[in-house]
């Protein structure tokens, strides 16, 4: 096993460097100047001072010699400072890291505590009214944009709170960790996570329900039931715990995405999440920002489908990765 | 100095006419100190220095921290007095309204507790109005008139103009020019950059990158029994959507930029008397400008019958509905003695009365410049408020007279480089300054602006703007803004405005002592805020 991993984080290499090349080439496609953005926004713009400033953020160099820095600088995991507002990177992705992390968890919970149970009955109970109401729920989890769903909780917090105690409240625009203050965390992302989550669990509800159909007509299944073994148990340790593969790596997908996916939700509810960084840096024409996220990004990724992979050995004792 | 005196009976006649709608319970009741002030600001800064940064987003969460030589009369925010921060008393000009001493208070302290001297605001005008090599400064333009600054001792700063200038004591009023620790720039001249520490109303706490800024209360202001707050939260919120939401659920009690009429309909409708309305006319005026160095915009024909085909009067009336604009002016901030009136207005191209003869007009032009079915396309700012909803209105405008019209709309930089490089044949653009100061103002027209795009050059008009800033005559510079406008927007028709925008504040009606003003740059210290709670 230890080998198997040694290989995969191996393997993160060449993926991480071909990313690297491609963000870098990518932003430089893009039409504009991050100092013709930070000095001529509404005025006028001195040439010598836009020289300048090409000359401190480097954006001056030949292209190769930019290359090479951003090279340099990930290997020792130094991504310099945001060409936009002049501070450490990682100063400014600290927070917001925090943030995003919380929420994707708080959604994949909400996910789980959602798909796996109802895709579980759902399939157990194919073709009944259970069957058919799980369904539908897992349907207009798909089809509704987490973002609406977001707008909605708001306007019906918003419109429920004065209806009900006469004045108009809405959940915390402003992030405090958790230890700080447990109830003004909550009371903020619980709110997001909800309306991502249903999303999410409503991808998983339906792979959960595809793959135990498919699992609870295996010949094995047939077996234990021939055998008189109680169709909870055989529900929980024979069919659930295979049916899970598929669902634990749209899972593993889901919690990535969410990492620096989350654009327009994190707007709804003003988290200054990564994916709001992200769309920032882009607009900025910050490629020291841009960079470094898609970098990080995209280390979540590779490291989220090596978690996935080694669950997929606890879970099926089959598989066995030392081969 | 008649053009302050002048200034100060518009003032007079302002405030008289504006009394019955200010004399409500707000000015009735007595102020209560306490309380954090919730505020979300659209955008964030890219620094944190006042001398370098052009935009509101600095001004409205930095602005609390910091002293300013003189001001605009908090009491009279919307009004054209200047009055003292830092110094004792307004001065009087010398030496043929050359030379301006100011006395400065020996009671200040920066937040660190070290004495605020006449070196400390020496320094900070040497680096706005003669920056270092690597230093930027916006407004340095703005203070062409200026000869030298000098501290004399510690309490004296003395500026010498090179000629009279009516535009001089405005430029030193923008608020955008913070007075910093000299001990700080002598170390390091970019430490304001990324740092914050001023002697104004509020002490710098904390600020998360990207989330928001907090202010406390700074026990040793100089003007004493202000502040009233005890902080303050400045709070960045990039969708508007969010920030009516904000002040309808009690996350913020006021964002100082502006709304849109819907959304101040939205709020009055579900927050009563829990939400006031406050509106003014903005010191902001929406452009069109044709880029002169392609064909056929170098033709003026061309230019003018852009400007013929446009229906102000009726434009105002219908996008003033659904967009921040409104008035219809000229190059001068509507109703300021330096405007034009609407007698005069309505001389100019694309103002006359008869929306039919001007559009008539504009066929003959484009028929006489062999350019009877004109195609372009219009380039604009990827912002709603105004610019994409009035860029969508020229452009039926412009059908009316058979020019076809394309619309690329571009984000906020795309767009920028696309202005400086000369990219587009007719673009939207702006003209958004802070103090009402028609002399500074217009110097946007001027072709050595920094900021003309039309990429045009007009000896005769820099020749013009100057005269205009050398007389202290009100009566001259009257005659000479109109000449001066006329060249602008009729002989050569270089540019041309649409609309001017208007400014509609929707606060929670706790926050009381804020007054709108016809800048969202104006009036931002909040130390006269107080919360009603």
């Amino acid at each position: 096993m230890l080998r198997y991993i040694v290989k995969r984080v191996l393997l993160m290499i060449p993926t991480l460097l071909g990313a690297a090349v491609l963000v870098f080439v990518l932003m430089r496609l893009i039409p504009g100047d991050v100092c013709v953005l930070r000095l001529a926004t509404g005025g006028g713009m001195d040439p010598q001072v836009l020289q300048n400033c090409r000359a401190e953020i480097g954006t001056d160099q030949p292209m190769w010699v930019q290359f090479w820095t951003f090279i340099k600088g990930l290997v020792v995991l130094d991504f310099g400072k945001s060409m936009w507002t002049g501070r450490e990177i990682s100063e400014e992705v600290g927070l917001r890291f925090q943030l995003s992390l919380q929420v994707a968890i708080m959604a994949t919970i909400t996910a789980i505590l959602l798909a796996i149970p109802l895709g579980t009955i759902s399939a157990v109970k194919q073709n009944t009214w259970i069957d058919y109401v799980v369904r539908a729920f897992s349907i207009a989890g798909v089809a509704m944009p987490s973002f609406w769903l977001g707008i909605l909780i708001i306007l019906g917090i918003l419109i429920t709170s004065k209806a009900w105690f006469g004045v108009s409240w809405m959940p915390p625009i402003t992030y405090v960790p958790i230890w700080v203050d447990p109830v003004h965390n909550l009371s903020m992302l619980i709110w997001p996570a909800l309306a991502t989550g249903y999303r999410y669990s409503a991808v998983a509800t339906r792979m959960t329900r595809s793959a135990m159909l498919e699992v609870l007509r295996e010949d094995y299944v047939r077996t234990a039931r021939a055998k008189g073994v109680f169709q909870r148990l055989i529900v929980r340790r024979h069919a659930l715990r295979n049916a899970l593969l598929p669902v634990i790596t749209i899972i593993g997908i889901e919690f990535a995405f969410l990492m620096g996916g989350l654009v327009v939700t994190e707007q709804v509810f003003n988290l200054n999440g990564l994916g709001k960084l992200f769309v920032e840096s882009v607009s900025n024409q910050d490629y020291n920002m841009t960079q470094a996220l898609v970098m990080l990004v995209v280390g979540i990724f590779a490291f989220t489908n090596l978690v996935v992979d080694i669950f997929y050995a606890w879970l099926d004792p089959r598989i066995r990765y030392n081969r | 100095m008649k053009a302050l005196h002048w200034k100060s009976a518009f003032s007079l006649l302002a405030a008289l006419l504006a009394a019955p709608l200010l004399a409500g319970p707000a000015l009735a009741d007595t102020p209560k100190t306490g309380g954090i002030l919730k505020f979300v600001v659209p955008d964030e800064p890219p620094s944190f220095d006042g001398h370098r940064e052009t935009t509101f987003a600095l001004v409205h969460p930095f602005a609390p921290f910091y002293s300013t030589l003189i001001r605009v009369d908090p009491q009279d925010p919307a009004g054209y007095n200047f009055v003292c921060d830092l110094c004792t008393g307004m001065p009087k000009p010398t030496d043929d309204g050359k030379t301006f001493t100011f006395k400065i208070r020996k009671d200040v302290k920066f937040h660190d507790g070290s004495p605020l001297t006449a070196k400390d605001v020496h320094a900070s005008f040497q680096r706005i109005i003669f920056p270092s090599q690597g230093v930027s400064s916006a407004r340095k333009a703005q203070f062409a008139m200026v000869d030298s600054v000098s501290a004399t001792d510690d309490e004296t700063v003395v500026f010498k103009l090179k000629h009279p200038s009516g535009a001089f004591i405005a430029s030193v009023a923008t608020p955008f020019n913070f007075i910093y620790s000299k001990a700080k720039l002598d170390a390091d001249q970019h430490w304001y950059e990324k740092n914050v520490m001023g002697s104004g109303p509020f002490v710098f706490e904390t600020r998360q990158a990207g989330a928001l800024v907090k202010g406390k209360r700074n026990p040793d202001y100089y003007h004493k029994g202000l502040p009233y707050l005890d902080g303050f939260e400045a709070i960045f919120a990039k969708t508007q959507t969010l920030r009516v939401q904000a002040i309808r659920g009690d996350q913020a009690a006021i964002e100082f930029r502006g709304l849109p009429p819907k959304s101040r309909d939205d709020l009055v409708a579900a927050l009563g008397k829990d939400i006031t309305v406050q509106e003014s006319d903005w010191n902001c005026s929406l452009l069109v400008t044709a880029n002169h160095s392609k064909k056929p915009f170098d033709d003026v024909r061309v230019r003018r019958a852009l400007t013929l085909a446009v229906d102000r009067w009726g434009g105002s009336k219908d996008l003033s509905k659904i967009a921040i604009v409104k008035a219809v002016g000229g190059i001068v901030f509507p109703g300021h003695p330096l405007a034009a009136t609407k007698a005069e207005l309505e001389k100019l191209p694309g103002y006359w009365p008869d929306i039919n003869k001007s559009r008539a007009e504009a066929k003959r032009l484009l028929q006489e410049a062999g350019v009877a079915d004109l195609k372009f396309t219009l380039l604009n700012r990827g912002v709603d408020q105004p610019y994409t909803i009035v860029g969508t209105w020229l452009i039926d405008q412009w059908k009316q007279v058979g020019i076809t019209v394309d619309q690329k709309v571009e984000a906020t930089g795309p767009f920028f480089a696309s202005l400086n490089a000369g990219n587009f044949d007719v673009t939207v653009e702006f003209n958004c300054q802070s103090i009402v100061n028609p002399l500074v103002d217009v110097s946007r027209f001027r072709p050595d602006a920094g900021d003309q795009y039309g990429k045009f050059q007009d000896a005769e008009l820099i020749k013009m703007h100057d005269a205009m800033n050398k007389t202290a005559d009100e009566a001259e510079q009257r005659r000479l803004m109109r000449a001066y406008e006329k060249r602008v927007l009729e002989d050569e028709a270089h540019t041309s405005v649409t609309l001017w925008w208007y400014r509609i504040i929707a606060h929670r009606s706790y926050m009381k002592g804020w007054k709108v003003t016809p800048s969202h740059y104006l009036n931002q210290d909040l130390a006269q805020v107080w919360l009603d709670k």
